[in-house]
Order: structure tokens, then C-alpha cells, then sequence
């Protein structure tokens, strides 16, 4: 073989070596500069002018702010929000550490188990939403299959209940998301050294005291991580709120997510979705980048 | 591999043990009810016919299986106004997922190249940056994006769609081969870089070679992303131009004429079952992304 791709000499060629990554890279950023940073700009901009049907681009305070602050729909998905997200949390965190830890005791059929736990993470929250309509439809769902058992009096309307129809959103929601909480937390358990567990034993800890003081607590990092992403869930929660409820009886399910669509694209008043999608951003920011923080600390200790 | 190691030294054997082993799984496959129930539900009331519905119970196996929901679901429900079933919907979304996926798999990969093997003065701050996208509300994006796609002539179609999935894919995808990339060996692209193979050179024919694991996973993840979205597709769209998800929702929620909840439960079936399929075909890796797009950098 005679010097195969020796070609690289020119200055021409140094000079696009030296800054093709960067050729590449730019346009991908400016991308994300323009379609992310522009955009929460712009919204936030938008937030503090009168828009309503268009935009207008004359500042006007915090008047949209003050608006959605006196909205007594804003309130109400604030109050589900709340409702929701801790539900949605404790219940997927408990289902889904039990079942890990159920799962990790060296189950033969552990594969097919963890399979049929986790596909509804695989299905649209449309998909979900319709199902559980069904199921917990006032007529002809568990209802009327309690009825057919002989629970004459079983009634069931929380599908169209406004005080109880926050809660079907929940059950729907934890039955898709648990699955994805105890992935996580079987993820965790696998992690723990071999050599603590021996070492535990070795000091005469029984099975749940292991678990009880000694693993557990060395997850709490997957503990952290778990509530971040359920968290973030919550808060993004718009599919299923749709194909369940509607955000209905009347606004009775709304949610911040919902509340801003509304506002956005049915009652076109640009300025109050603006001012509500920017107080769900803040939101998440107010939970993501202290958890960014506290990563990054750690991995630069 | 853990705890159960420690109780059989503790306690080996014995009567207590097997009965709280047939407990464990009596609980496991309790869970694998409550899981499986829903889908369970969903395909027999697809396979019954409406009267059958009404007068039977709720998780009853139908007495006669009949398909005309699924062909109804398929072809003639009504989505809002229009009668053709969920056929052109599904169309669309496979129109808006193929390309979606395929540009934002390769530009993440491409991206997630150049930021770990050609690593530039900035290329760190440049990611977290670009990843704060995957983090966002989309709500804070959706108004300037529905002006942006006006002025492109782009609004309310499928092609809108895929610039907005390829554009908000792109921190993902990014995250997942930049997190692949930064494990393999530098040595490989040093001495390739010796032996004279510039940027693109290197791309193709050493790093995307060893990236199937990557792809695999981006593609599972974006595909499973896009097809299940909702958000955009009922903000960017109108009718005919609809993914098959906002159609289920019209279907399921078009208020006139007869309840036909066979129908609805056929045709949430038909939006569920690309995704579906590929979670059975490929768990493994779609179970990868989980963890992978998880918040984590």
C-alpha cells in the first residue's frame, strides 16, 4: 500500500477541517436559537401587550397577568393542577417502587411481567383518554358491570361529576405512567452494589430492613429524578385531559395546559394564553434547574 | 439479583418462604390484571355489536365476533363532519413521522458528532442550551409557531407538522448520540483523522457504522414521540390535514347520531397499534429511551 488518503495539505483544506464542525453545528443551533429562545421571547413579549385576536405589539404591564390572576378559571386549573400532580405522583411513585422491588426479588417470567407493565407508555394519551371513557362511562361502564354483580345502588359518575371528574384524569394518567415510575426504580435497585446487600446480610438485616434502611436510601437520587420526570408530566398534561374530559363539565378539569389552549385558540385572546403559558414555563423552570444545578454539582465533585 | 440473594442466606427455604413467593406473584399478576384490563376491554368491546354492548356486561368475551366496527372505525366513521373513517388520518401521520423522524435522527446524530468528537471551543454551553428544548412547556411555543408556520404558507398542514416535530425532536435526538458518542473511543477518530479522513468522512464511514444501538433507539423514541403527539397536531392542523390522534379524538367526541362505542374503541385500537407493535418488537430499546429521555443529561 502506497500512503492510501495523504491529500490533506492545502491550506484550503486545514481551513475546512478546522471549522466544518462548527459550519455543521451552527445552523442546528441557531435552529434551537431561534424556534425555542426566539419563541419564549416573543411570548413573553406578547404576554405584556394587549393582544387579543392579533397580536399587538404596544407594552401594556402586567395587565394580562393581573387578568389571568382574577380569572376564576385560572384558579380552578391551578386547584387541578395541585389535585392532579400530587395524586399523580405519590400514586405512580408507590405502585411503581412496589413493583419494582416486588420485581426484583428474581421473578423467572421477570421479562414478560415488566413487558405487560410498561406498554402503556407506548400508547397515545388519546388513546388511553377513550379507553377509560369507556370504562368509567356513567352508563354502560364499571358502573353498570358493579350493577350486573349485584351492587344495585353502585354508582359511579365521576366521568361527568365536576366536583369528581379531576380524579378519573388521575386514575387514567397513573394507570399509563406507573409502569414508567417502577422502570425507573428497577433501574435504581439493579444499580445497588452487590457488596452492600452481603454486607447487610452479613449483620443479620432481614429483608425489608434491607430495603427499608439501607436501599432505599441510597436511591434517593432515582427518588429525585422519578419526581422531576412525573412532575414534568403533570404539568405538560394536555392529551389526556382532552380525550377524557374535555377539560369538562364545563371547565370543571382544566388544567394550565388546557387553560391555555383556550385561550389561545378558541377565545383568541392572544395576550392572557401568552401570560398563562409563560407561568407554566416558570413553573418548570422553577423545578428543573435547581435539579440541574444539584447534577452538576455532583458530577463536578 | 439483590434482595432475594440476601433472604435466601438469611432464611433458605422453608414453608414461610413458599408462601410468600406465591404471594409475590399472586401480587404480580394482580398488577399484570389491573394493566392488561383496559386493552383487554378495549379489544372485546371492539368485537361486539353495539346491542351486545348495551345489554352485556363490561368484561364479557363477546358472543359473536363481528369486524364491522373495525371496518367502520377504518372507513366510514365520522371524524367531525366527514364520514371516511380513520384511513386518510392515519395516512397523515405516517406522511408527518417518516420524515420527522428520519431528519431529526440524522441531524441529532450529525450534531451529537460534531459536539463530542470535534470538540470545539463552546460545544458544551452550545448543548445545554440546545437540550433546555427538551425541558419546555410546548405551550410557550405554540403561538409564535403558529405565526411563523402562517407566514411560511405551512399552516394547517402535515408539512408544518414535520418542521415543528423535526425542530422540537432535535433536543432529543441530540441528547441520545451525544450521550452514545461520548463513550466511544477517541483513539478510533484520531488515527482516522491521521490517516486523512475529514468530518464527514468519519461520519459515515466509522462512527454512523457503530451507531445502530443509537439509531435504534432515537428512531423508537421519536417515532413513538410524533405518532402519539396531540398538542401540535390539534394546534397546527385543520380537518383533512388532522394525525390520526386528533381524528380518535373527533371520532370518540363527534356528538351526533348514535353512541358507537365499538367504534371508537376499534378505532383507538387502530392509532394505538404502530406504536404498539414496535414496543413489542423492540421493548428493549424503547425501554433504553425511556431512561435515556428522562430529564437526565
Amino acid at each position: 500500500m502506497i500512503q492510501p488518503m495523504k491529500r490533506r495539505s492545502t491550506t484550503v483544506d486545514r481551513f475546512l477541517d478546522r471549522w466544518l464542525p462548527q459550519t455543521v453545528v451552527s445552523p442546528l443551533f441557531a435552529m434551537s436559537l431561534f424556534f425555542v429562545y426566539g419563541f419564549i421571547v416573543w411570548t413573553v413579549y406578547i404576554s405584556f401587550t394587549r393582544s387579543s385576536v392579533l397580536p399587538s405589539y404596544a407594552l401594556d404591564g402586567f395587565s394580562q397577568y393581573v387578568r389571568l390572576w382574577v380569572t376564576p378559571r385560572w384558579y380552578v386549573a391551578l386547584a387541578n393542577l395541585f389535585i392532579f400532580s400530587s395524586l399523580f405522583i405519590i400514586s405512580c411513585t408507590v405502585i411503581g417502587i412496589l413493583l419494582a422491588i416486588l420485581l426484583d426479588q428474581r421473578i423467572r417470567i421477570e421479562g414478560a411481567i415488566r413487558t405487560i407493565y410498561l406498554y402503556p407508555m407506548a400508547l397515545s394519551f388519546i388513546v388511553t383518554g377513550t379507553a377509560w371513557k369507556w370504562i368509567l362511562n356513567p352508563g354502560l361502564g364499571i358502573e353498570h358491570l358493579m350493577q350486573q354483580l349485584g351492587y344495585e345502588n353502585f354508582h359511579f359518575d365521576w366521568l361527568v361529576n365536576p366536583d369528581m371528574a379531576i380524579y378519573t384524569i388521575v386514575i387514567a394518567g397513573v394507570w399509563q405512567s406507573s409502569g414508567y415510575a417502577m422502570a425507573l426504580f428497577l433501574a435504581g435497585l439493579r444499580s445497588v452494589d452487590d457488596e452492600v446487600l452481603k454486607a447487610a446480610a452479613i449483620d443479620g438485616a432481614g429483608p425489608i430492613r434491607t430495603y427499608v434502611s439501607i436501599i432505599l436510601p441510597m436511591m434517593r437520587p432515582v427518588f429525585m429524578s422519578t419526581f422531576i420526570i412525573l412532575a414534568h408530566l403533570a404539568i405538560k398534561s394536555f392529551d389526556l385531559v382532552m380525550a377524557l374530559t374535555g377539560g369538562g363539565p364545563g371547565y370543571a378539569t382544566d388544567m394550565p395546559a388546557t387553560f391555555m389552549y383556550s385561550f389561545a385558540f378558541q377565545r383568541s385572546e392572544l395576550g392572557t394564553a401568552a401570560a398563562s403559558a409563560v407561568m407554566m414555563l416558570v413553573t418548570i423552570l422553577a423545578i428543573i434547574v435547581p435539579y440541574l444545578y444539584s447534577e452538576l454539582r455532583e458530577k463536578n465533585r | 439479583m439483590s434482595a432475594q440473594a440476601v433472604a435466601g442466606i438469611v432464611r433458605a427455604g422453608g414453608m414461610r418462604q413458599r408462601v410468600l413467593r406465591v404471594l409475590l406473584f399472586a401480587v404480580l399478576c394482580l398488577f399484570c390484571l389491573y394493566y392488561l384490563a383496559p386493552l383487554f376491554v378495549m379489544i372485546t368491546t371492539s368485537l361486539k355489536p353495539l346491542a351486545e354492548i348495551r345489554s352485556g356486561s363490561l368484561i364479557s368475551l363477546p358472543k359473536q365476533v363481528t369486524f364491522d366496527a373495525w371496518g367502520k372505525a377504518w372507513s366510514t366513521a365520522c371524524v367531525g363532519v366527514r364520514c371516511n373513517g380513520l384511513k386518510p388520518y392515519v395516512l397523515n401521520s405516517v406522511i408527518m413521522v417518516v420524515p420527522a423522524v428520519l431528519i431529526s435522527t440524522f441531524l441529532g446524530a450529525i450534531n451529537g458528532y460534531a459536539l463530542t468528537k470535534w470538540r470545539f471551543r463552546g460545544a458544551d454551553t452550545i448543548f445545554a442550551m440546545m437540550l433546555f428544548g427538551a425541558f419546555i412547556p410546548f405551550q410557550v411555543v405554540l403561538l409564535p409557531m403558529a405565526r411563523v408556520l402562517g407566514v411560511l404558507g405551512l399552516a394547517g398542514s402535515v408539512y408544518g407538522l414535520i418542521l415543528v416535530h423535526t425542530v422540537y425532536g432535535l433536543a432529543f435526538t441530540t441528547l441520545f448520540f451525544r450521550n452514545f458518542f461520548i463513550g466511544v473511543s477517541d483513539g478510533i477518530i484520531r488515527a482516522a483523522m491521521i490517516d486523512g479522513a475529514g468530518f464527514f468522512g468519519i461520519f459515515f464511514r466509522i462512527v454512523v457504522p457503530m451507531a445502530p444501538p443509537a439509531i435504534v433507539v432515537t428512531v423508537i423514541w421519536q417515532f413513538t414521540q410524533i405518532w402519539n403527539d396531540f398538542l401540535f397536531g390539534i394546534a397546527f392542523t385543520v380537518g383533512d390535514s388532522n394525525p390520526v390522534t386528533v381524528a380518535l379524538n373527533n371520532v370518540v367526541n363527534t356528538s351526533t347520531g348514535v353512541k358507537e362505542y365499538n367504534v371508537d374503541m376499534a378505532a383507538a385500537i387502530i392509532a394505538a397499534i404502530p406504536t404498539l407493535l414496535i414496543y413489542l418488537v423492540a421493548g428493549r430499546y424503547f425501554v433504553r429511551g425511556l431512561a435515556a429521555g428522562a430529564v437526565k443529561g
